[in-house]
C-alpha cells in the first residue's frame, strides 16, 4: 500500500509541471497586453511611453526565460506574487473568492447528492417505467438547459413574481457576506446559484447511480440473497446501494474538483466574486501573474483530488493495488 | 417425423423464427426505449432542418431590415423578429446548420481522435502509458472554458476556432474511458494469439480492439454532441464563440437574452428552447442507446 | 413615458437657466440628510492611482474621496464652458499676461483625511507629478498640458501656471476627474508609486474598505471643505460585471444608480416596471464610434474608396434605428454636437456621407468604387471589439450598410486585448471599428484624433496640411477663430480625405431610482461623480 501511495504522489509531479509550462506559454500566446487595456481600454488616449513604462514595471519586458523562472521559483516558494492588474498580492485577491466559492461548491454538491441519490436508486428499481422515464428526462432537462439562462430566468422570475405577489420586487443580494457575519444575507445569495448548479450537476450522478446500482443488482450475491427470501428493501439498503456507492462518490468528488473555477459562467450570472469569474477577468485582461496562480491552484486542486478518490478504490478493493 | 412444440422440425428455420418487417422493429424499439427513441426524432428533425435550411425558411438570415426590429410573433413572422429586423425562425433553422457542424465536428473528431490515443496507450502500455495518462491529466484539469476562452483569444473567433476550442477538453475525456476498456480487452487471449501469429501492432488495434470499444466510444459521441452545442452557447454568452451575423442559437441567445428578457421575450425563448431541445434530444438518444448496447443494463 | 421625459428636459433646462443666471439651481424641495447610496459598476478597478488610470471603473468607486483644483459645475454638467472652483477660491481664473498666466487661490481650512493641513504645496506637487512626472512615473495625461510651462506657489495659498503659449485647452484640462489631489507630504514620504494602493485625500468621503471584486465602501468626510456636504452617510459601490444584472439590481433596489449608461430598451423596461419609481436622466455622451480604414493596405490609401466607405453609410436613417437598440444617437462631426465649436445641421450635410440623398449618395459611391477599380463583391477584413454596446450592434449595421455599395464586410470580433492588439500593435486589419472617447468636452484637444501624427491614430497615415491647420487652431485666440479653423479642419479629415469615417456620437441614458436626488447627468461618464451633491428622498 505504501508503495502505491508514493507511485501516486510522484506520478502528480509531472502533471504540475506540465500544467505550468503549458499555461506560461499558451498565455504568452494570446495577443494583448494588461498595460494597453488598463490604461487605454476604454479609450482614452494613452501616452505609447506611459504603456511601455507600465510594461518594464511589471516585468513584461524581460526575456522569456527570466520571466518563466520567476513564475516557476515563486510557485516553490509558495510567493505567488502580485496581480499584474491590480498591483495587489495575489494571495490576497485569491483568498476572498475562495472563499464564496468553496461555499458554493459545497452547497452545489450537497443539493446535487440530495436530488442525484434517491433518484437514481428509484429510477434503478423501476427501470423502464414510468418514473424511471421521469426521473430520467427531469435529471436530463438539468444538463440541457443552458446555465446562464436558467440563471437568468431564475433572476427575473424572482423579480416579477416578487413583485406582483409582494407589490415590491426582490432579487437575491449581489454583495457577498460571510456566512459567520450574516447567515441569512449569505444564504439569500448564494442559495440560488447552489440550487441551479446543483441541479445540473445531480444529472451526472444520478446517471451514475442508475447505473451502477443495475450492474450491481445483477451480480450473483444479490440473486442469491433474493433466492434466500430477504425483503427487495432490505436487498437494496443492506447490500446493493452500499457497493454501488463506489462509482458514484468517485464522480461526485471528481465534479467537486471542477466546482472550484469552473462556475464560470453561472458566478458572471448570478454576480458571484468566485474564482470563475476571476478567471475570466484574469485572461481577458491579459493578467498573466493571476491567471497563473490560478490554473497552477486548480489543477493541484483536481490532481489531489484524484489522488484522494484513487487511494480510496485502493484501499476498498485490494485488487487494484496490488495489480 | 418428430414434432418439437407443434412445429414440424422439417418445416426450416424461417417458420420459427420468421423474419419481421421493419415497421414491426421500429414498434418494438419504440416499445422498449420510448425515450431513446423521442431522443432519435428530435436529432432526425434537427439533421432535417439542418439540411434542407434554404428551403424551409421564409427569409434571409443575415439581412437587416429595421423597419421590422423586435416585431411579436405573428402571421408575418411565426416567431417574431430581433433587434436587427431578422426573422428568427429563418435564423432558428440555419442555426440548426450551425449547431449541428458545431456539434458534430467537435464529437466526431475529438471522439475520432481520443478513441485512436486511448486504444494505443492500452495497447502499448509502459512508459508510453504513463506520459500519455500525465498529458492527458494536464489538459483534463483545465477548467473546459478557460481552455476555450485561451484558444479562442490566440487565434481568434469564428467557427472553425471555435470548433478546435471545444474539441480539445474533448480529447482527453474520450482517451481515458477508451482507455479503460480497452485495456480489459487488452488481456483476452486474442490479442496475445493475434501477436503469436505476427499481427503488426496497427492491425491488432484497428481490426481487433477498436471494434470492442465501440459501445463506451459511441454513447460518447452521444454526448459529446449534446455537450458541444451547449460549449457553443456558453462560449458565445462571453462572446467568444461563432460572430455575428452567422446564425448560431448561443449567439442569438447572447444578443437577445439580456436586453430583451422582458421586452421582448421571444428573442431569447425559441433560441434557449432550440438549445435546449437538442441538447435534450441527443442525451436521450445516448442514454437509450447505452441501454442498449450494455448487456447488464438490459432489463429482466 | 414621453410626458417623463419631456418633464425632465423642462426641469433640465430651467435648472440650467436658473445656474447660468447665478442663482445656483434651486432645490424645489428640502434636502433630506442620511442614508447610503449602492451604485453598482461596470468594471474592474486596478489601481487606484487617478494619474495612471483611465478607466471609470476606477472613476466611481475612488472619486468621491478625492478633490480637484477646479471642476465642471455639478448644478450644470451639460456645459462644456461651465467650470467652477472645487479647491480655489472665488471664480475660476481667466489667463493674464496675453493668456500664458493663470492664478489660482486656493480655500483656507481645507484639510485631507488623515488631518494634514491642505496647501498650494500640496497642488504643486500633484501637478508636478501630473506634467513632469520622474522618470520612471507613470502619467497618462501628460501630453494635455503640452503647453504648461511650470507651475508654483508663491505663497502657501496661491497656485500660479505659467504657459508657453496660450492655449484654449488648458482650463479644461485642468478639470480633467483624473487630477485627484494628493498631499505633499504623502508623496515625499511615501514615493510617487502609493496612492496606487493607499487612498488619502480632500473629498467628501473617507475611503472605508475595498473587497476586491466586490465592493467599495465610503464614510462621509465630517470636515468636508464644502460645508454642509455631503448629504449622504456613505456610499457603497458595488462590482457588477454583467449589464443584465446592474439592470436587474436598480430594479430590485440592490443598488439605486449606475453611472455609466443603459441601452434604450433596459430603460424602456425598467420604466414599464417600476413607472415612476424610477426617473430617467439622458443626455449626448462625449464618445464617437469611427471606422478607421488602413491606409497602408490597398485600396484603403485611394481616396476614392474611403470616400465610397463613407457615403455608403446612412448615418441619418441609422440615427432614428439605431438609437432605440444601441447607445448612439446623435448625427455629428468632429466636435461634440451641442458645443459652440461643433458644426450645424446645414455644415454637416455638406459633408461626404452627411447628406440627406441616400439614392444619390450610395451611387456615387458606386461610381467612385468603379473608377478606383474596385470590383462588386469585394471582401475585406473588419476588425472589431467583442462588446455589445455599442460596437457590435453597429459594426453589424455597418456590414449591412457596406453590403448596399456591393462590398462584402467580413466581420471580426475579438475580445477588448487582442481586438487593441490588432488595432494599435499589428495593424493586421484592412477596416477597423475605432472611437474616440474622453472626459471633459474640450474640442481643440479631443479632436488630435484625428491627426496622422496622433499616438491614437490607427489609420496610418500622413496628412501635412491638416496639421497646419491644427496647429493654427491651437493657437486661435478668440471662438470665432476656433469655430471657422475648427471647419476647415473637419473638412479637410472628414470631406476631402475621408481618413476616418464618424458614425454616429453615443448617447447615455441613466435610468435611476427616484429618490435618489442631486446628481445631474454629465456627457461623459467620467464627470460630475464626486457625489457630495447626492440625496436620498427617502
Amino acid at each position: 500500500m505504501y508503495k502505491y501511495i508514493v507511485k501516486r504522489v510522484l506520478l502528480m509531479i509531472p502533471t504540475l509541471i506540465g500544467a505550468a509550462v503549458l499555461v506560461f506559454f499558451i498565455l504568452r500566446l494570446i495577443p494583448g497586453d494588461v498595460c494597453e487595456l488598463r490604461l487605454a481600454g476604454s479609450g482614452l488616449y494613452a501616452d505609447p511611453a506611459e504603456i511601455e513604462l507600465c510594461r518594464t514595471n511589471l516585468g513584461l519586458n524581460d526575456p522569456i526565460p527570466v520571466q518563466f523562472a520567476d513564475f516557476v521559483w515563486g510557485f516553490f516558494i509558495l510567493d505567488l506574487g502580485d496581480s499584474m492588474w491590480t498591483g495587489k498580492p495575489i494571495t490576497f485577491e485569491i483568498g476572498l473568492r475562495f472563499q464564496l466559492s468553496l461555499q458554493v461548491a459545497f452547497m452545489a454538491t450537497f443539493v446535487a447528492v440530495l436530488i442525484s441519490i434517491p433518484l437514481g436508486t428509484i429510477s434503478a428499481i423501476k427501470q423502464d417505467t414510468w418514473i424511471d422515464y421521469v426521473v430520467r428526462i427531469f435529471s436530463i432537462a438539468g444538463i440541457a438547459i443552458p446555465s446562464f439562462w436558467l440563471g437568468i430566468m431564475i433572476i427575473l422570475g424572482l423579480l416579477i413574481a416578487t413583485q406582483k405577489f409582494l407589490g415590491t420586487p426582490w432579487m437575491p443580494p449581489i454583495e457577498y457576506v460571510s456566512p459567520l457575519e450574516d447567515p441569512l444575507g449569505n444564504m439569500a445569495q448564494l442559495i440560488w446559484p447552489s440550487v441551479a448548479t446543483g441541479y445540473r450537476y445531480s444529472a451526472v450522478a444520478t446517471r451514475m447511480t442508475r447505473s451502477a446500482l443495475l450492474e450491481v443488482l445483477r451480480e450473483d450475491y444479490i440473486r442469491t440473497a433474493r433466492a434466500k427470501g430477504l425483503l427487495e428493501k432490505v436487498i437494496i439498503n443492506r447490500h446493493a446501494l452500499k457497493n454501488s456507492l463506489l462509482p458514484v462518490v468517485t464522480v461526485i468528488g471528481i465534479e467537486f474538483a471542477f466546482l472550484m473555477g469552473g462556475l464560470v459562467v453561472t458566478e458572471q450570472v448570478f454576480n458571484l466574486n468566485g474564482l470563475g469569474k476571476l478567471f475570466v477577468e484574469s485572461v481577458l485582461n491579459n493578467d498573466y501573474t493571476m491567471t497563473q496562480a490560478l490554473v497552477m491552484i486548480v489543477v493541484a486542486v483536481f490532481v489531489f483530488t484524484n489522488f484522494v478518490v484513487d487511494l480510496f478504490y485502493a484501499w476498498l478493493d485490494p485488487r487494484i493495488r496490488y495489480g | 417425423m418428430a414434432v418439437v412444440s407443434g412445429v414440424p422440425v422439417e418445416a426450416g428455420l424461417e417458420q420459427i423464427a420468421p423474419a419481421k418487417p421493419w415497421h414491426a422493429v421500429a414498434i418494438d424499439l419504440t416499445r422498449r426505449y420510448p425515450l431513446g427513441t423521442g431522443g432519435a426524432v428530435i436529432v432526425v428533425v434537427m439533421i432535417v432542418l439542418a439540411v434542407f435550411a434554404d428551403v424551409l425558411s421564409p427569409y434571409d438570415p443575415e439581412e437587416n431590415a429595421f423597419e421590422f426590429m423586435l416585431t411579436p410573433p405573428g402571421y408575418q413572422f411565426w416567431m417574431g423578429t430581433d433587434q436587427f429586423g431578422r426573422d428568427i425562425l429563418t435564423r432558428l433553422v440555419y442555426g440548426a446548420r450551425t449547431a449541428l457542424f458545431v456539434g458534430f465536428s467537435c464529437a466526431f473528431i475529438g471522439a475520432f481522435t481520443g478513441l485512436v490515443l486511448g486504444v494505443a496507450s492500452a495497447y502499448f502500455g509502459g512508459r508510453f502509458d504513463l506520459i500519455f495518462q500525465r498529458v492527458m491529466d494536464v489538459f483534463m484539469a483545465f477548467p473546459l472554458i478557460i481552455m476555450a476562452l485561451a484558444v479562442v483569444s490566440i487565434f481568434g473567433t469564428g467557427t472553425q476556432n471555435v470548433i478546435i476550442a471545444i474539441t480539445i477538453p474533448f480529447i482527453p475525456r474520450c482517451a481515458r474511458v477508451v482507455r479503460s476498456s480497452a485495456l480489459a480487452i487488452r488481456e483476452i487471449p486474442y490479442v496475445d494469439a493475434a501477436r503469436a501469429c505476427g499481427f503488426s501492432d496497427a492491425r491488432i488495434i484497428l481490426r481487433h480492439m477498436v471494434p470492442n470499444v465501440m459501445a463506451p466510444f459511441l454513447i460518447m459521441i452521444s454526448a459529446f454532441v449534446g455537450q458541444a452545442i451547449l460549449l457553443e452557447a456558453s462560449l458565445s454568452y462571453l462572446g467568444l464563440g461563432v460572430q455575428e451575423p452567422t446564425p448560431a442559437w448561443g449567439l442569438m441567445l447572447q444578443g437577445g437574452a439580456e436586453e430583451y428578457a422582458e421586452s421582448a421575450p421571444w428573442v431569447a425563448i425559441w433560441p434557449g428552447i432550440a438549445i435546449s431541445l437538442a441538447v435534450f434530444g441527443f442525451n436521450l438518444f445516448g442514454d437509450a442507446l447505452r441501454d442498449a448496447l450494455d448487456p447488464k443494463l438490459r432489463s429482466q | 413615458m414621453r410626458r417623463l421625459y419631456s418633464k425632465i428636459a423642462i426641469s433640465a433646462v430651467v435648472g440650467a437657466v436658473l445656474a447660468i443666471g447665478g442663482l445656483g439651481a434651486a432645490q424645489a424641495q428640502k434636502v433630506k440628510r442620511g442614508g447610503v447610496l449602492n451604485l453598482v459598476v461596470g468594471s474592474k478597478i486596478p489601481s487606484y492611482d487617478g494619474h495612471v488610470e483611465s478607466t471609470f471603473g476606477m472613476i466611481h468607486p475612488i472619486r468621491p474621496f478625492y478633490s480637484l483644483l477646479i471642476r465642471i459645475n455639478p448644478d450644470n454638467p451639460q456645459s462644456p464652458t461651465d467650470f467652477v472652483c472645487d479647491l480655489c477660491k472665488g471664480k475660476v481664473p481667466t489667463g493674464t499676461d496675453g493668456g500664458k498666466t493663470y492664478t489660482f487661490k486656493i480655500r483656507t481650512g481645507v484639510q485631507f483625511h488623515d488631518g494634514t493641513p491642505l496647501t498650494a504645496q500640496d497642488i504643486v506637487a500633484t501637478y508636478k507629478k501630473i506634467i513632469f512626472p520622474p522618470k520612471g512615473i507613470a502619467s497618462s495625461r501628460k501630453a494635455f498640458f503640452k503647453m504648461v510651462d511650470s507651475v508654483s506657489a508663491p505663497d502657501d495659498f496661491t497656485v500660479v501656471f505659467k504657459l508657453k503659449f496660450p492655449s484654449g485647452a488648458f482650463i479644461p484640462a485642468v478639470a480633467t476627474p483624473f487630477n485627484f489631489v494628493y498631499s505633499k507630504k504623502d508623496l515625499d514620504t511615501n514615493g510617487y508609486t502609493w496612492h496606487k494602493k493607499n487612498i488619502n485625500g480632500t473629498g467628501a468621503f473617507r475611503f472605508v474598505q475595498h473587497q476586491p471584486g466586490s465592493f467599495v465602501e465610503g464614510k462621509a468626510y465630517e470636515r468636508y471643505h464644502h460645508i454642509g456636504k455631503p448629504y449622504l452617510d456613505g456610499f457603497k459601490a458595488i462590482s457588477a460585471p454583467k449589464m443584465a444584472l446592474r439592470l436587474q439590481a436598480i430594479r430590485g433596489d440592490r443598488a439605486s444608480i449606475e453611472f455609466r449608461g443603459f441601452p434604450p430598451k433596459a430603460r424602456d423596461d425598467l420604466v414599464k416596471a417600476l413607472g415612476d419609481k424610477i426617473t430617467v436622466q439622458e443626455s449626448d455622451w462625449n464618445c464617437v464610434l469611427l471606422f478607421t480604414p488602413n491606409q497602408k493596405r490597398k485600396p484603403f490609401d485611394d481616396v476614392r474608396v474611403r470616400k465610397a466607405l463613407n457615403l455608403a453609410v446612412d448615418r441619418w436613417g441609422g440615427s432614428k434605428y439605431l438609437s432605440k437598440i444601441a447607445i448612439v444617437k446623435t448625427v455629428g462631426g468632429v466636435v461634440f454636437p451641442g458645443h459652440p465649436l461643433a458644426a450645424t445641421k446645414a455644415e454637416l450635410v455638406k459633408l461626404t456621407g452627411f447628406g440627406t440623398d441616400l439614392k444619390k449618395n450610395r451611387a456615387e459611391a458606386r461610381r467612385l468604387l468603379k473608377e478606383a477599380g474596385v470590383k462588386e463583391g469585394f471582401t475585406f477584413d473588419f476588425s472589431n471589439r467583442g462588446v455589445d454596446q455599442p460596437y457590435k450592434v453597429v459594426g453589424t449595421w455597418l456590414v449591412g450598410q457596406w453590403k448596399k455599395i456591393g462590398l462584402v464586410a467580413k466581420q471580426r470580433v475579438q475580445p477588448s486585448g487582442p481586438f487593441y492588439n490588432t488595432l494599435r500593435k499589428t495593424g493586421d486589419f484592412d477596416v477597423s471599428i475605432d472611437f474616440n472617447c474622453q472626459s471633459v468636452i474640450n474640442p481643440i484637444a479631443d479632436v488630435t484624433k484625428f491627426l496622422g501624427s496622433s499616438g491614437s491614430n490607427y489609420g496610418h497615415y500622413d496628412d501635412p496640411v491638416l496639421e497646419k491647420i491644427y496647429d493654427r487652431l491651437l493657437r486661435a485666440e478668440t471662438e470665432s477663430d476656433q469655430r471657422k479653423i475648427m471647419r476647415e479642419y473637419e473638412n479637410r479629415a472628414i470631406n476631402e480625405m475621408a481618413h476616418l469615417g464618424i458614425t454616429l456620437w453615443w448617447y447615455k441614458i441613466n435610468p435611476h431610482r427616484s429618490y435618489v436626488k442631486g446628481w445631474k447627468i454629465a456627457p461623459s461618464h467620467y464627470l460630475n461623480q464626486s457625489l457630495d451633491q447626492i440625496w436620498l428622498d427617502k
